[in-house]
């Protein structure tokens, strides 16, 4: 899916910033960088990958900062970033 | 459904942080906000944050209420599909000055849940911030079987009306919110449903927030809005305080220069 | 005739007998310098590299402070920078704490001239480098009360004391706190560095106010200082209340702290007479506040508060509700200058403060504490040292004197921060072990220790939310998911001392 660099979320306690932007390469490249790295840093990768790939997104390159958001936050700013990417929204218009 | 709505606790739809734990705080109901608190470029990440956070956060028995943005603005629409879709109890609709605003939420709400297959699972919340809606809460109040409860917005309602909000110091304590308070209680009893007063929102204050409370409490409202810190920025108060310096300026009370 | 002259040869044969000279009055010359000049020529007062050079400090030796300048402490930088420059290695550094200003040990360890640590706790920078296992030697972790009492036992002997102190007169009578004009510090109890001045072989107080003898209401005596030195400055006292000790308006610690005031209250320790101790942690003190009106509504005054004092305890002491402060380390400026002001309010060693073995120890009095937490598992147990993160983030301070002596040890913890889970299966690091822990607090309800029925059912009778800790276990990870395990490597970085001298745990190294 074509996209443009777009981000969202706050680097607030509890969030997450999440960057999106085109990848030369195949695949998805994500950059976290976690205040829960040790214990969720996994699980994180995990959630950006699937939330990304539900939307159709399986290029791309992500650049996570997060401040321990939970994983219904990180959704929630990863769809936001890559519907700005896409211009796709998830609502009907 | 009868429940106890003595505090509904306001939380901005931006905030991850505040809304993982705002019902450790104990209140009846909570109000996620995608209005006032969410800035017009961020309407569509609290949208996704607010559907997630209803959708996955356990938050117990406490009463889920979110505030959409107006129908009129181009967020409203879509802030009802995706509260609906996560399950919300209530949407509170800000500014209501009639009951075809009502019918028409109603509408959208049916078209969301229709096509989830639980028709009359939402119920609507009216808040009354103007004159003309404080002079038709009965016809709000009564203008959906799914409506819960009705609500004043004293900041936008007082700019409105051209009054200034009063403290629990003043003699007139109270008194610019007189008229709107018992038309919108008597309008909620008439009606049967439940009547809450306006957020307090100076936690510097407690006195006078004591004071509202005893005060409303014996007008016969069910309960009140709160915020949990001061960090919520009511638009009103920002819009009334330009109001305020561009009428100076215009009275020659103030220049530009003393602004700079 | 009996005149002295008469005595002389009985003088002499008296002195002939104990071995000792005659006195002989044409020897004694009186010193004319009038005495306010003539204290400023003590020879104690000397510079720092005097100071350590006269000390005879050696390579390997044991060099100690204290912490009571907390997040603006200046000595403990100052004095090793200098120890560095004068070439100085193998040394084992003992202070009461370490805290994020004191990064640049980070260097002298790195540079051999520090290779050994005793603390009560590990803060910021340094404590992530000695996670990652920064030093050979595994750092030596005690509680406050442990501390003063190896340093009286000599298990833990020091060599040199470098002490700063807001006052100190020519001869070495010293204070935390100044009552010139020319003050410019003020950090209030010395509690921490007492046991050090009283059992160092050598004692240094360093000083940013030298004040005319006799410094009144000193915390230390001239008997027990070495050395004087006259530097800019000790420390910066508007940083005496950062890091863990400050006044909370966070919204969930005032919850917290709400409810441990019901415990406190509910508990059947809330009795006229009753001595009260709040540890750091915004919760923890806070809970004062909230346990004021609940004093003046029952009528209720405490005997006593110990521990780290607060504006709020002195507050309710100047009320009338707190006979008497006992303070091991002012925890801000209100009480530090109340410590200064009020003789009610007086300060006391480490070791008569928490020493396990000290049978005056004030802890064996205590009825209530009231504790925060980085970590309570379903044991109970207590962590305050390192985080969930495996990285050293704390200090046992006072923690598991308090919890083990006190009649009532309420803990206050969160059951999470923001992803990071506070009640949980296992501690990482066992500081306070359970059986000495009896009711904790978090915002989704309060369990309490099964091997305290009677206060379960005391707070259950008060309607307050009582639940079975294993069941915050869960619900913690059931909003933040399972932790994937710490990277932990095998060297032992710290070793954790009970109170009784024994090991209780060490903790290893992070790897990545």
């Amino acid at each position: 899916m074509e996209i443009k660099t777009a981000m969202a979320g706050t680097l607030e306690s509890g969030d997450i910033f999440i960057q999106i932007a085109p990848n030369d390469n195949a695949g998805l490249h994500i950059d976290l960088d976690s205040t829960v790295a040790y214990q969720f840093g996994d699980q994180i990768k995990k959630v950006i990958t699937e939330t990304l790939q539900g939307l159709g997104i399986d290029q791309a390159e992500v650049k996570a900062t997060d401040k321990g958001a939970l994983d219904c936050t990180i959704r929630a700013r990863v769809t936001a970033a890559a519907v700005r990417a896409t211009g796709k929204d998830v609502w009907a218009d | 459904m009868q429940r106890l709505r003595r505090t509904m606790m306001f939380v901005p739809g931006n905030n991850p942080g505040m809304m993982a734990d705002a019902h450790i705080y104990g209140p009846d109901s909570i109000m996620l906000d995608l209005e006032d608190s969410v800035s017009m470029a961020e309407k569509d990440a609290a949208r996704l944050l607010v559907h997630n956070a209803l959708k996955t956060i356990d938050y117990g028995k406490t009463e889920m209420v979110v505030r959409i943005n107006p129908l009129s603005t181009p967020y409203g629409k879509k802030d009802v599909e995706a509260v609906v879709k996560a399950g919300v109890h209530v949407i509170r609709m800000p500014k209501t000055e009639t009951a075809e605003e009502v019918k028409e939420l109603e509408e959208e709400i049916i078209k969301v849940e229709t096509e989830l297959g639980c028709v009359g699972r939402t119920q609507i919340m009216a808040a009354i911030e103007s004159t003309l809606g404080a002079l038709n809460a009965y016809s709000i109040a009564t203008a959906s079987k799914r409506m819960m409860g009705i609500a004043l917005g004293a900041e936008d309602y007082c700019a409105n009306l051209k009054a200034q909000r009063t403290t629990g110091d003043s003699p007139n304590f109270g008194m610019e919110l007189q008229f709107a308070r018992q038309c919108i209680v008597t309008a909620a009893r008439a009606a049967g449903i439940d009547a809450l007063d306006t957020v307090f929102s100076n936690l510097n204050d407690m006195d006078t927030f004591r004071r509202e409370v005893e005060m409303i409490k014996a007008m016969g409202f069910d309960g009140k809005s709160i915020i949990n810190n001061g960090k919520m920025v009511d638009r009103p108060v920002v819009i009334r305080a330009q109001r305020t310096i561009d009428l100076a300026i215009a009275s020659g009370i103030l220049t530009k220069e003393d602004l700079a | 005739m009996n005149s002295i002259k008469d005595r002389a040869a009985l003088i002499a044969e008296a002195a002939k007998k104990m071995n000792k000279g005659v006195y002989n009055d044409a020897n004694v010359k009186k010193d004319l310098t009038p005495r306010h000049e003539l204290q400023r020529k003590s020879s104690k007062v000397v510079t720092l590299e005097e100071a350590i050079k006269k000390s005879g400090l050696k390579d390997g030796m044991t060099i100690s402070f204290h912490h009571h300048f907390r997040g603006g402490d200046k000595v403990i930088n100052m004095v090793v920078a200098k120890l560095a420059e004068m070439g100085f290695k193998d040394l084992h550094l003992a202070s009461s704490s370490l805290i994020d200003v004191h990064e640049p040990l980070i260097d002298h360890i790195k540079n051999g001239v520090i290779t050994r640590i005793s603390t009560s706790g590990l803060r910021g920078a340094l404590a992530t480098e000695v996670s990652h296992g920064l030093m050979k030697e595994p750092v030596v972790f005690r509680s406050h009360g442990s501390r003063g009492y190896a340093i009286k036992s000599g298990e833990l002997h020091i060599d040199v004391a470098f002490l700063g102190a807001s006052s100190c007169d020519p001869l070495g009578n010293a204070a935390g706190y100044s009552a010139s004009e020319n003050a410019k510090s003020i950090c209030g109890s010395l509690g921490y560095a007492l046991p050090d001045a009283k059992y160092a072989d050598h004692t240094v107080i360093l000083t940013d106010d030298l004040v005319d003898y006799p410094n009144q209401h000193n915390a230390i005596s001239e008997a027990d200082v070495d050395y004087v030195v006259v530097v800019d400055s000790v420390g910066d006292s508007s940083k005496i209340s950062s890091g863990a000790i400050r006044d909370t308006k966070n919204p969930r610690d005032i919850l917290l702290a709400k409810q441990a005031a019901k415990v406190v209250m509910n508990s059947g320790y809330f009795e006229n007479g009753f001595s009260l101790q709040t540890g750091s942690g915004g919760a923890s003190l806070a809970v004062t506040k909230y346990l004021r009106q609940g004093m003046i509504d029952k009528g209720i005054k405490a005997s006593f508060a110990l521990g780290g004092i607060t504006s709020h305890m002195v507050k309710l002491h100047q009320e009338g509700l707190i006979g008497r402060l006992i303070d091991v380390q002012s925890f801000d400026k209100v009480a530090a200058e109340s410590l200064m002001n009020d003789p009610l309010h007086k300060s006391v060693s480490a070791n008569e403060y928490a020493a396990m073995l000290e049978p005056g120890s004030a802890t064996h009095f205590l009825d209530v504490v009231i504790l925060s937490a980085l970590e309570v598992d379903v044991n109970f147990n207590v962590n305050v040292l390192v985080g969930s993160d495996g990285i050293i983030r704390g200090a046992i301070g006072g923690h598991p004197d308090t919890a083990q002596d006190s009649a009532l040890s309420v803990i206050v913890c969160p059951l999470l921060r923001g992803r990071i889970p506070c009640i949980v299966d296992e501690v990482t690091t066992l500081i306070t072990p359970g059986s000495n822990v009896d009711v904790v607090v978090t915002e989704y309800g309060i369990a309490v220790n099964p091997n305290r029925p009677e206060i379960k059912e005391r707070l259950e009778a008060a309607g307050l939310n009582i639940v079975d800790i294993h069941d915050l276990a869960a619900k913690a990870r059931s909003i933040i998911g399972d932790p994937a395990p710490l990277p932990f490597g095998d060297k032992v970085v710290g070793v954790v001392l009970n109170r009784d001298g024994s090991v209780q745990d060490v903790i290893k190294n992070i790897v990545g």
